[in-house]
This record gives structure tokens, sequence and C-alpha cells, in this order.
């Protein structure tokens, strides 16, 4: 209980600082915010009763006042090119761009356990090198171009997968290796890492000493302090996952927030910029307090 | 000299990072000379064609030279992350020294924002920074510049911390020199291995970003020859030719991962403690 506090004390400032951020956007964009909202054409008139809907006649201290309310009650304006209410275009796209972000977690997660263990038990010096120059290669490989690659040989070339949409499962299947894979390396080479910095560990030694089965020691003893510096890793890895849909969702078509952000600057669609920045960020921070709280909590030594 | 062939003859990794640099610099410095053709020239005749004596990486959708693009295309990728690692650089170090020099509450402030914008996606702060200025080559400068900032305001604030409190810099100010003076000739080549390292790093990431923002066309607008927007219409060189779709992320892997191993070295080589305390963090 605790913790949870100390973490929501600390995601406080963090999220003032991110609507501050997104808020000032509008004022900060150079021309006036009504103009570029009722178009070009449009007529003084239509400007003026533009700025009274958007609030924009206000003091700036009073119109951060009303983001910040009507945000928290999932009130993140309209779109000003389509009309739709921003809060509903996201709630009808995030599931997709969730369901990309926890496939790509999965697969870092699953992957990088599996070759991070193997690569710490076995005690060769290529295995190490290889694991090394894969986890910077895949983190030196632009997503995107990742996404065009898979694409290359498992929709064109052998067209065992589909290429674009959304709909059957398998249409996520090469999304998500896109976003996952540059993640898998950095969770390989960090439980590489921690499993042989665990394995050498005093603690473990003591448990074998008063007779602990060596499953158990190797499990409950060695794995479970193993994996804390993983999730750890994790955590700061979702933020990057998250947003990483921007990319890889444009290549592959989904309908999610990610596309939605980029086809947003382009269209200079500020409302929807600003909400898909907003809900994507507090997710982000969220995501890593939480993993925070999971690691203090699983951690003996903090726990007390 | 004799230093630097010691040093990559002892690192074979970071000889070959530095072999593929000098051919990318070569390229994006000599481009027009070498380009077999006009990176912007459009001969619908000849679109999509494949690998060919002509056109040895094919031509894409309006029958421009995929390597001819590719070349002047190095000029802008690379152009894009030098401007905007040394605008990073610059303004990131002003803010670590002053980070390290004054304690106090502005202080504080100033780490707690770095540490916010650190825990927030690039392509996000990106996106806000190119929604404000506009889609384009200088936006992407500056965006991916804010990208840069706090990591090497963290960097510097970390490696002035200890030589700040040194009796070199008390000496300094006592003879009277400002504190300008004092950071920029006293403090700051205090820092210059940790920032070598990362300058180098930050290199590749900061490629690969704006690489990415030019690729949802939010950086580099077409026609100009740009290697992320190059592959903006990648799916549809997939089916017709491929390699078009290939060869702009290759370059890409190919620099990035160059900058990575090559700051690395320049890592292990300079500071052997950080070397081993970082090796696990990252």
């Amino acid at each position: 209980m605790r913790l949870i506090g100390a973490a929501v004390l600390r995601l406080a400032p963090v999220l003032v600082v991110i609507s501050l951020l997104v808020f000032s956007i509008v004022h900060l964009i150079p021309g006036d915010p009504a103009v570029i909202a009722a178009g070009l054409e449009a007529s003084p008139a239509t400007v003026d009763r533009i700025r009274r809907d958007l609030g924009l006649d206000r003091p700036v201290a009073v119109q951060y006042g009303r983001f910040v309310v009507r945000a928290l009650q999932g009130d993140l304006g309209m779109s000003i090119r389509t009309g739709v209410p921003v809060g509903q275009e996201i709630r009808d796209r995030l599931p997709h761009t969730i369901v990309l972000a926890a496939g790509g977690v999965a697969l870092a997660v699953g992957l990088g356990l599996v070759v991070g263990t193997g690569a710490a038990l076995s005690r060769r010096v290529v295995v190490d090198r290889v694991l090394t120059a894969g986890s910077l290669l895949a983190a030196s490989t632009p997503s995107y171009w990742l996404a065009l690659m898979l694409m290359l040989v498992f929709s064109v070339s052998l067209g065992w997968l589909p290429a674009i949409g959304v709909g059957t499962p398998a249409h996520y299947v090469l999304p998500c290796m896109a976003l996952g894979l540059q993640s898998a390396g950095a969770v390989a080479r960090m439980t590489r890492a921690s499993v042989r910095d665990v394995l050498g560990q005093d603690f473990l030694r003591a448990a074998r000493a008063k007779g602990v089965a060596e499953w158990r020691v190797l499990v409950a003893h060695g794995l479970r302090n193993a994996l804390l510096p993983v999730l750890s890793l994790v955590g700061l890895r979702i933020g990057g996952l998250l947003a990483g849909t921007v990319l890889v969702e444009s290549v592959f078509a989904v309908p999610g927030v990610g596309r939605m952000m980029a086809d947003a600057v382009v269209a200079r669609d500020f409302p929807m910029v600003q909400g898909g920045v907003l809900v994507v960020a507090a997710m982000v921070v969220v995501v890593n307090a939480l993993t925070e709280v999971m690691a203090r909590a699983l951690d003996p030594r903090v726990r007390g | 000299m004799n230093a630097w062939l010691a040093f990559f003859r002892r690192d074979v990794l970071a000889g070959a990072a530095f072999v593929v640099l000098v051919m990318v610099t070569a390229a994006a410095a000599l481009g027009p000379w070498l380009t077999p053709y006009e990176a912007l020239a459009v001969d619908l005749a000849a679109n999509y064609q494949p690998s060919s004596l002509a056109h040895p990486l094919g031509t894409d959708n309006l029958g421009r030279d995929t390597l001819s693009r590719l070349i002047a295309g190095s000029r802008v990728s690379l152009g894009i992350a030098l401007a905007s690692t040394t605008a990073g650089l610059l303004a990131g170090s002003a803010i670590g020294l002053l980070a390290a020099w004054q304690r106090g509450w502005a202080e504080r402030l100033l780490l707690q924002l770095v540490d916010i914008l650190l825990a927030l996606p690039e392509l996000l702060l990106a996106i806000t920074a190119i929604t404000v200025l506009g889609r384009g080559t200088i936006s992407t400068v500056v965006a991916v510049a804010v990208y840069a900032v706090p990591s090497f305001a963290r960097i510097v604030r970390a490696a002035a911390q200890p030589v700040v409190g040194g009796e070199f810099v008390l000496a300094a100010r006592a003879s009277g020199a400002s504190v300008f003076r004092v950071l920029t000739r006293h403090v700051l080549p205090g820092c210059l291995s940790p920032l070598l390292a990362h300058t180098t790093v930050m290199l590749g990431s900061a490629m690969l970003l704006a690489s990415g923002l030019s690729f949802l066309g939010l950086g580099v607008q077409p026609p100009d020859a740009e290697w992320g927007a190059m592959l903006s219409r990648g799916r549809e060189l997939l089916r017709t030719a491929p390699l078009g779709a290939v060869a702009p992320g290759v370059a890409i892997t190919a620099t990035v991962l160059s900058f990575s191993v090559l700051g690395d070295s320049v890592r292990d080589a300079t500071d052997p403690w950080l070397a081993r305390h970082w090796r696990h963090s990252r």
C-alpha cells in the first residue's frame, strides 16, 4: 500500500507536465487556432463563434483548467476535420493499439527470456558474441523497415500471412513481430546478465546448504531475483512499444491510435493529436509506475 | 595516428563500423559527383525496374534511380542527424552544466523536467514538436534535437557533478574567472569522454528517429530523397521492385549500427569502469 501511495505521488507531477505539454500545442502553433479550426475561407463571424465554442476567448489558466477537467471526464474535444469526438475515436481505435503493444511485449519477453537464460547457462563465448551482436542489430533496425521486410518474406513471397488490415488473429502476427523483436534483443541481454549475476550469489549457496531442492533453488530463489531487473526493463520498454505503433500501424494499415496520430499531424487536426499524445503518454507513465511498484513488491530487499 | 591504429586493431568491430561511417560520409560529401542519375529525375517509362546494369538497385514508382537517390539521401539523413545531435549537445550540455553548478530548487526542478522528458517515448515528443512546427526538414531537426537534449543534460550533469567540487574550480573562481569561463574551460573538459561516447550513439538514434518521421510523411517532404522518406511508399515497391524497399533500410540499419558499435567502443576505451557498469544496464 505504501508503495502504491509513493508511486501515485511520483506520478502526479509527471501527468501535470504531460498535460501542460499537450495543452500548450494549441497556443504554440503559429497562427490563430480558431482560424485554423474554422478553415481559411471562414467568415470572421464563424471564426468568432468557434473561438467562443473552443473557449479560446478565456484566460489561458481557465482554458487549461477546463482542458484538464474535461480530459478527466473523457472529453478530449472534437476533431476539427471530421467533427467526431476525439475521445470516441480513441476508444474505437485503442483496442487495436493495445493488442499490438501487448503482443509485441509478449514476444519480446518470451523470446528474450528463453534466449537470455539459454545464453546465461551456456559458458561459450561465441553465444555471448552472437547475442550482443544480434541485440545491437535489432536495436539499430528501423521498426517500419523490419515491418516491410517481414511483409516481403511472409506475405509477398511465402503468402503465409496477410499483409495489411485487421480482422483475424493472423493479421496481428507480423505487426507484433515488427514491434517486439527490437525489445527482444534488449530483454535477452538483460536476462543473460541478470541470470549469470544471480547464479553466483551467496543466497543460492545458502538455500542449497539448508537443503532446498535444486529446482526450487533455481526457480524460487534464482529466477525470481533474476527477473527483477528484467521486469523493470520491460516496463521502460512498453512506452517505446506503445509509441512504436505509430510507425508499425502505418505500414500494416492497422486502424489504431498510432496511425490516427500520424494522420492527424498531416491533416493539422490538433485536437486529435492532443488527444492521442495525451492518452498514449498517460498510458506510458502509468505502466512505468505499475511495473516499478511490481518490481519493488517482488524485491525482498525493498519489501523489508 | 598509431594510437588510432592500435584502437582499431584491438577492436575489429569498431574498425568495421568506422569504415562504414567513412563510406557514408564520403557519399554524403561527394553525392552529386557520385550519382549516376539525377536523384529527382523522373522517367515514367522506366518505373518499377528491377536491378540492371543501368540501374543497379532498380527504379521507383516514378522511374527515379534508387542508387542515385540512396546516395543523395545520405546527405539529407546524415545532415539531419548531425544538425539535431549538435543542437541537442549544445543545449543539453548547457543545461547539464548549469544543473551541476547551481544547487537548489532550480536544479531539482530542471532535473525533474529532464527525467519526465526522458520517460516519454521519443516519437510522442517528436510528433508533438512537429504538430507545433509543421512538417519539413527544419522541423525534423528541431524535433529530434528536443529528444536529444534531456539525455545530454543528464550525462553532462552526472559527469560534471564530481568535477564542480574540485579545488581547481575553486582556485579558478578565486583568481577571478567568470562562471561561464570556469564551466567551459575547467568543468566541461572533464565531461568530454562520456560526452563523446553519447554523441556517437545519439547520432544513430537521431538518424533512426528522423528517418521514422520522414517515413510517416512528417519529416523530409517528397520529392527530396531521404532514406526514411524513400521507404514511405515501400509497400507498393514490395511486389514490383523489392530492392527499392530493401536498400534504404539496409543503409539506415548499417549506419545506425555503426554509430552504436563505435559509441560503445569509445565508451569502453575511455572509461573502463563505466563500461563494466553499463554493459549490464543496456
